[in-house]
C-alpha cells in the first residue's frame, strides 16, 4: 500500500509532533523545533482573486550534534562538486559518471559519486556495478568501488530487484540523503561529485542544507540547446543564487550531431533562443562547454563503460575532457584562495 | 475538448510549447479558470507556469507544498466537461506521482502512458515507473520509445543516437502494449520551442505518422463501450 503520511511541513507548527511524523527519519529534527525555513520559502499564490499568504517562520538552527557529526564525517572531503539540471534527460546522470571517470583518471586523486536521484538511480549501471550491494563495517557503510581509487553510493544499491520502486515522498528522500552523508565512509577524497534528480525540490535543498557544515565548490548546471531546457536552467540558476550556492558553469549537452554518413551536422534539437552561449552570457555564468551528440555516449553508459575508454576519438571526448579540465582549474583556485584566507 | 494538467512544479514547460507562455490564471465563480490554448477552446492547460511572477523563477518547494497545489490543481480547477485530460508528470516517483493519483483517483483515470527513450539507463527507470502503476493500481496503456532514430536531412542514414528496441523489449518483458517508436525530428523540437501546433502544420514530418497513430489507439481504446 502507498505511503499516505501527511508530511505537515518541516517549518510548520506540528512539524515532528503530527500523528504523519512517527517513523519520519527527521521526526527528531522536526520536533526539536530544528528544521530551518527553506531558503526558497514563499512562490506562487495562486491565481488572482483568490490565494492567501502562506505563514514564515523564523529562522531557527540546527541542533550542533547534527551539523558537528556532519561535518565530522566530510572532514576528509576536499572538493565538492553538485551537478544539476532543470529538466530531466538532458544527461545529467551521464555527465556526472564520466567527471568522475575524467577526474579519477589521475591515480593519486581519490573521488567519490554519490547518486542522491532516489527514485530514478542510474549511476549504478552507468559505472558498471548494477547488481552490487553496500557493505557496512565498523567504521560505516563502505561505497561500492569502480577503481581503486573510484567509490560509488547510490540507493540503487539498497535495492534487491531492478523493477524494486522507491515510491517516496520528500521527508523519507531527505532522511536517506542525510544517511548517505554520515553513515557512509567516504575517508579522504579529492573529489566528492554529488549527481542530483532535476528539478528544485527536497533532494537539492537537503543537500545545499546537510552540506553546508562543510563546504560546497559550486555546482555545474547540464542543458541542452532548446529553449524549454534553458527556461528551466534559468530557475535552477536562480535557485543557486537563493542558497548561495557557488555556479561553476553549464554544460550544453546534445549540441548538434554530425552524420556518421555523410559528416553533415544537424541541429537535432535546435537553439531557437541561442542556446546556452546566449542565456550565460545574459545571466554572467560560465560556459564550461558544448558536447555533440554521439550514440557511444548512449552505448557505453549502458555497457557500465567509461566513454573515454571506448572511444577517446570522438569529438565529445575532447569537449567531456575540456569541461573537466575547466571544473578541476575552478576547485583548485578556490583552494589556493581559501589557503591564501588561513 | 482536451485539458492538459502540467504537475511538473519544478519545471513547467507545457506553457511554453502553446505559446501561451505569459497567460495569466483567473478566477470565476465556479473555481480557477484553465488557460484555452486555440481560438476553438477545445484545448486547456493548467500550470503553475501561469502563477509565476517572473518566468525565471525557481519553485524552491518541498514535498508538502507540492502536494497542497496538485490538490487544488484538480479540485479547484473549473475543467468543465472534457473528452480527456492528459497529465504531464515530472521524472520519478515521488510527491507528485504519488499526490496526483491520489487526487485523481475518485475520477478513475484510464491508465497511464510510459515514455522511454531506447536506451538501457532509460529503461533501467521506467521499469520503476511500471512498479509503480502496479503499486497504485494504474493501468498502463502502453510503452512510447522517444527519441528512437534519427533520420540525416541530408542523406537519410538512420542512425540510432540513444540506442533501439529498448522502449519494445520493455513492453514485452513486462506484458504491456507497446505504443511505438517515435523517431528525432528537428522539426518536432523547433515546433514546441516556438509554441506552434505541429500536428497541423508539419504533417510529412518525420515524427508525424508516430505521434498520430498513438493519438488514434488512445481514441480507438476509449471509443469501445466499457465493460
Amino acid at each position: 500500500p502507498l505511503s499516505v503520511a501527511e508530511c505537515p511541513g518541516t517549518s510548520s507548527a506540528q512539524a515532528g509532533r503530527a500523528a504523519a511524523c512517527q517513523g519520519c527519519p527527521n521526526q527528531k529534527l522536526c520536533a526539536s523545533g530544528a528544521a530551518a525555513p527553506d531558503p526558497g520559502e514563499g512562490g506562487p499564490e495562486g491565481p488572482r482573486g483568490g490565494g492567501g499568504a502562506r505563514p514564515r517562520l523564523t529562522a531557527r538552527c540546527r541542533p550542533p550534534a547534527e551539523a558537528a557529526a556532519l561535518r565530522e564525517r566530510l572532514r576528509g572531503v576536499r572538493h565538492t562538486v553538485l551537478v544539476l539540471s532543470g529538466k530531466g534527460g538532458v544527461g545529467k546522470s551521464t555527465f556526472s559518471a564520466l567527471l568522475a571517470h575524467g577526474l579519477a583518471a589521475r591515480e593519486d586523486k581519490q573521488v567519490a559519486l554519490l547518486d542522491i536521484d532516489i527514485c530514478g538511480p542510474s549511476i549504478p549501471k552507468m559505472m558498471g556495478l548494477e547488481g552490487e550491494q553496500v557493505h557496512q563495517s565498523g567504521s560505516g557503510w563502505s561505497p561500492v568501488y569502480v577503481e581503486e581509487n573510484l567509490g560509488v553510493m547510490s540507493v540503487g544499491f539498497l535495492l534487491s530487484s531492478l523493477d524494486d520502486a522507491v515510491i517516496w515522498r520528500g521527508p523519507k528522500k531527505n532522511g536517506l540523503i542525510k544517511q548517505f552523508l554520515r553513515d557512509v565512509d567516504w575517508g579522504v577524497i579529492d573529489y566528492l561529485i554529488i549527481d542530483t534528480p532535476p528539478g528544485t525540490s527536497d533532494e537539492h535543498l537537503s543537500i545545499v542544507q546537510y552540506l553546508g557544515a562543510a563546504h560546497i565548490d559550486g555546482a555545474v548546471i547540464i542543458t541542452t540547446p532548446q529553449e524549454v531546457s534553458l527556461q528551466d536552467v534559468r530557475k535552477e540558476i536562480n535557485f543557486c543564487h537563493k542558497v548561495k550556492l557557488p555556479i561553476i558553469g553549464v554544460v550544453e549537452n546534445m549540441s548538434g550531431f554530425v552524420c556518421p554518413k555523410c559528416k553533415n551536422e544537424s541541429q537535432i534539437f535546435p537553439p531557437t533562443t541561442g542556446g546556452a552561449e546566449k542565456m550565460c552570457q545574459n545571466l554572467n555564468v560560465s560556459l564550461l562547454g558544448k558536447v555533440p551528440l554521439d550514440p557511444q555516449i548512449g552505448k557505453s553508459c549502458d555497457k557500465g563503460q567509461s566513454f573515454f575508454s571506448e572511444a577517446p576519438e570522438s569529438p565529445a571526448t575532447s569537449s567531456y575532457r575540456n569541461i573537466i579540465q575547466r571544473i578541476q582549474e575552478y576547485c583548485d583556485q578556490q583552494h589556493l584562495q581559501e589557503e591564501k584566507i588561513i | 475538448q482536451v485539458g492538459i494538467l502540467d504537475v511538473d512544479l519544478c519545471g513547467p514547460s507545457i506553457p511554453r510549447m502553446f505559446r501561451v507562455q505569459d497567460n495569466d490564471v483567473h478566477q470565476c465563480d465556479s473555481g480557477w479558470v484553465p488557460v484555452f490554448v486555440d481560438q476553438d477552446k477545445s484545448i486547456s492547460l493548467m500550470s503553475i507556469g501561469f502563477l509565476l511572477e517572473k518566468p525565471d523563477d525557481a519553485v524552491v518547494w518541498r514535498g508538502p507544498k507540492k502536494n497542497a497545489l496538485i490538490k487544488q490543481f484538480v479540485a479547484d480547477v473549473a475543467w468543465g466537461d472534457l473528452d480527456f485530460l492528459i497529465v504531464d508528470t515530472p521524472p520519478g516517483t515521488s510527491d507528485e506521482h504519488i499526490s496526483t493519483v491520489e487526487a485523481l483517483r475518485p475520477y478513475k483515470p484510464l491508465g497511464a502512458i510510459l515514455v522511454t527513450t531506447p536506451q538501457a539507463v532509460s529503461v533501467g527507470d521506467v521499469r520503476r515507473e511500471l512498479t509503480f502503476c502496479k503499486k497504485t493500481g494504474l493501468r498502463v496503456l502502453g510503452i512510447v520509445e522517444n527519441m528512437s532514430g534519427f533520420v540525416c536531412p541530408h542523406c537519410s542514414e538512420c542512425t540510432n543516437i540513444f540506442s533501439k528496441g529498448g522502449g519494445e523489449e520493455l513492453a514485452k518483458h513486462a506484458g504491456v502494449p507497446f505504443l511505438g517508436c517515435v523517431p528525432l525530428d528537428p522539426q518536432l523540437s523547433r515546433s514546441l520551442e516556438e509554441g506552434r501546433d505541429f500536428i497541423q502544420e508539419f504533417p510529412k514530418s518525420a515524427a508525424f505518422p508516430a505521434l498520430t497513430r498513438i493519438a488514434q489507439h488512445i481514441l480507438d481504446g476509449t471509443s469501445q463501450p466499457s465493460s
